[in-house]
């Protein structure tokens, strides 16, 4: 791996094969499109096969409340309580993965040593990571309190996994750089902060103050979490450049 | 003319010296940014030949007792090969992307098997399926563009053309009319029994690739898409298995499997332009020939005949890995409209009433590859670089 990307042999581009390119073009007057129409008819076939799809899955009824009533049900979890558990499971799910994202990070700066800064990165990193832990607990703590079970895959927790494919595959790939892998993990971050913004907000409106509280703090955390990331991103960026 | 005899008497590396660890076999990936496609189109090609090495081996386990161990001894060597061979594809190809070169393989490897290819019935085969292989590039092309956002030629790097062939939607056939005449075993040249085997490995493990990766994708044109072309790639399977003689032993076919791929790895050596696989590539040709020596002996003792009964002969040159532009459009531009009754090459007018009736069921109400394609047309930097973006709303 090297620190930064170097000027190569990069053979993609339309520039690196001019000659055949002008051949591939000539094949597009030899051999036009056969079928009429245009891009539309895949949103068309989009739109078909969304009408009549099934969910992904379902949020699973909380242990404590199976059998209650429906009213002493709302009273205890609030109106349609399965939202607040599937965001929940969500946020569960993506902090199990970040602190995976973190290791990984931390494997990425043990070999490549640290960002040039202000900053010693790792002790950071490992911080940060260690609170992505912290954020899972308070998570799996605060469902359990409402009977939901923090060991399963809700549709959202589900879709927070593919979500942060992509960003797994760039941050464990040997050849990224720091910066590279800052970037993804910047995402990760975005995307958790807001996340927390929108789940304080949503135990608020289900009456579960304490818990807003507490995942207030863990949204201050974030908060300091994306800021400092973004710096490291563009350190890493700036050092690659000079 | 090059004369395998030659590379045959060679006994290559003993068995029990080839050796792997993990860290060897799951090791660099190539840069799919930097090298050659044609690197890239070797790679897909040679671990599908190690598959079906595999593949070709297990079938033989079950019939043959005798034969078990030594089979079973050189599959771990070859589980090794094709792990460190495919390991060489790097993570950041989509599943997509790999499938562009999966095509690109089909494409280019076909097209110079059909212009070396000495029997003209078989020569008519490849050609038939190239025109095939290469609408489904289109095809995934496009779906690329408007599925990724990505353009197919930052794969392709230029060397293979993308617009439409024979028409996806007309590939679906009754079995009946994918099954050819074979080879004679007594008659046929070498070469023609080492492409039979290469192109039928080649395109194994293309259906096997589609219907893998198919499912994993979320869009449902996508889905579509690769259930349709899967569907054609086992039927390719058909027709090019069905190109070999029936009556060979299986020591035979296992015989000419081996010569195939020593054949294969010498082209791929003799072409390879980064330095770290074409070492890679000399030293598995050397291993190769080495398993070749253990089915000779085996033949020599179980079917009390010369090896050379099978392995004499010439091949014409090595596999040519190079650009064919030229064939293909010619192949494209005389022979688009053929079509097939039974093993017999016809107008389309002629085609087998089976075959129009299956197609006919299989393509209502939908034509996936007709959906992904509609008006596509490749632009540099994908059709978004037209002014439309490939959407005339």
């Amino acid at each position: 791996m090297s620190a930064s990307a170097k000027m190569g042999h990069n053979k993609t581009g339309a520039q690196m094969s001019p000659e055949e390119i002008k051949q591939q073009l000539e094949a597009n007057e030899l051999f036009p499109p056969d079928i009429p129409g245009d891009a539309t008819a895949i949103a068309e076939a989009r739109k078909q096969t969304i009408s009549a799809a099934d969910p992904i899955g379902t949020v699973p009824v909380p242990g404590s409340v199976k059998g209650m009533v429906k009213t002493s049900f709302e009273k205890m979890m609030g109106k349609n309580p399965e939202i607040l558990i599937d965001k929940m499971a969500e946020r569960l799910a993506f902090e199990r993965t970040g602190v995976r994202l973190y290791d990984a990070m931390l494997a990425k700066i043990a070999a490549l040593g640290n960002i040039p800064g202000p900053t010693d990165v790792e002790p950071v990193i490992q911080q940060f990571r260690d609170e992505e832990h912290q954020h899972f607990l308070l998570l799996v703590a605060a469902m359990e309190k409402l009977g939901a079970d923090p060991t399963a895959q809700t549709p959202c927790a589900d879709l927070a996994g593919v979500t942060a494919q992509g960003l797994m595959k760039v941050i464990t790939d040997p050849r990224t750089n720091l910066a590279q892998s800052m970037n993804a993990l910047l995402i990760a971050e975005a995307a958790d902060n807001v996340g927390w913004e929108l789940l304080v907000g949503l135990a608020k409106e289900a009456g579960h103050d304490h818990m807003a509280d507490d995942f207030s703090a863990a949204l201050a955390e974030e908060n300091q979490h994306m800021a400092t990331i973004k710096e490291f991103m563009k350190h890493a960026a700036v050092a690659e450049l000079l | 003319m090059s004369v395998l005899t030659g590379i045959f008497d060679n006994k290559g590396c003993p068995l029990d010296k080839q050796t792997f660890s993990w860290q060897q076999i799951a090791s660099h990936p190539i840069s799919k940014l930097d090298d050659d496609a044609f690197t890239r189109v070797r790679v897909i090609l040679m671990a599908g030949i190690e598959q079906d090495a595999l593949r070709l081996k297990h079938f033989g386990s079950r019939f043959h007792k005798e034969l078990q161990l030594p089979l079973a001894q050189i599959r771990r060597v070859e589980q090794h090969q094709m792990t460190a061979i495919n390991w060489l594809l790097s993570a950041d190809h989509s599943p997509l992307e790999t499938t562009i070169a999966f095509e690109q393989v089909a494409i280019e490897v076909t097209a110079a098997v059909a212009q070396t290819e000495p029997d003209p019935y078989q020569a008519q085969t490849y050609r038939f399926g190239l025109l095939e292989d290469f609408d489904h590039l289109y095809r995934y092309s496009a779906m690329l563009d408007r599925l990724e956002g990505k353009d197919s030629n930052n794969i392709l790097q230029g060397y293979t053309d993308i617009v439409p062939g024979r028409p996806t939607s007309e590939h679906h056939r009754a079995p009946a009319d994918d099954l050819r005449e074979n080879y004679q075993k007594a008659d046929a040249a070498l070469v023609t029994k080492l492409h039979a085997a290469m192109i039928t490995a080649a395109e194994f493990q293309t259906h096997d690739y589609y219907m893998i990766i198919g499912p994993t994708f979320s869009d449902p044109v996508a889905r579509q898409l690769y259930a349709e072309i899967a569907s054609v790639e086992e039927q390719h399977v058909t027709q090019y298995g069905s190109l070999m003689d029936p009556s060979e032993s299986f020591i035979e076919k296992w015989l000419i499997h081996e010569a195939m791929e020593v054949y294969a790895y010498a082209s791929c050596a003799e072409q390879e332009d980064n330095p770290r696989i074409k070492a890679l590539w000399e030293q598995f040709l050397d291993y190769e020939l080495g398993h070749l020596d253990v089915a000779c002996q085996l033949f020599k003792k179980l079917e009390r005949r010369d090896p050379a009964e099978i392995l004499a002969g010439t091949v014409p040159q090595m596999v040519e890995f190079k650009s064919q532009r030229d064939f293909v459009r010619k192949v494209l531009s005389e022979e688009k409209d053929l079509r097939t009754s039974g093993s017999e090459y016809v107008a389309k007018e002629q085609e087998s009433e089976a075959s129009l009736q299956y197609r006919k069921q299989m393509n209502d109400p939908v034509v996936p590859s007709n959906i992904a394609s509609a008006g596509y047309q490749w632009q540099p930097g994908t059709e978004q670089a037209k002014s439309t973006g490939g959407n005339s709303r």
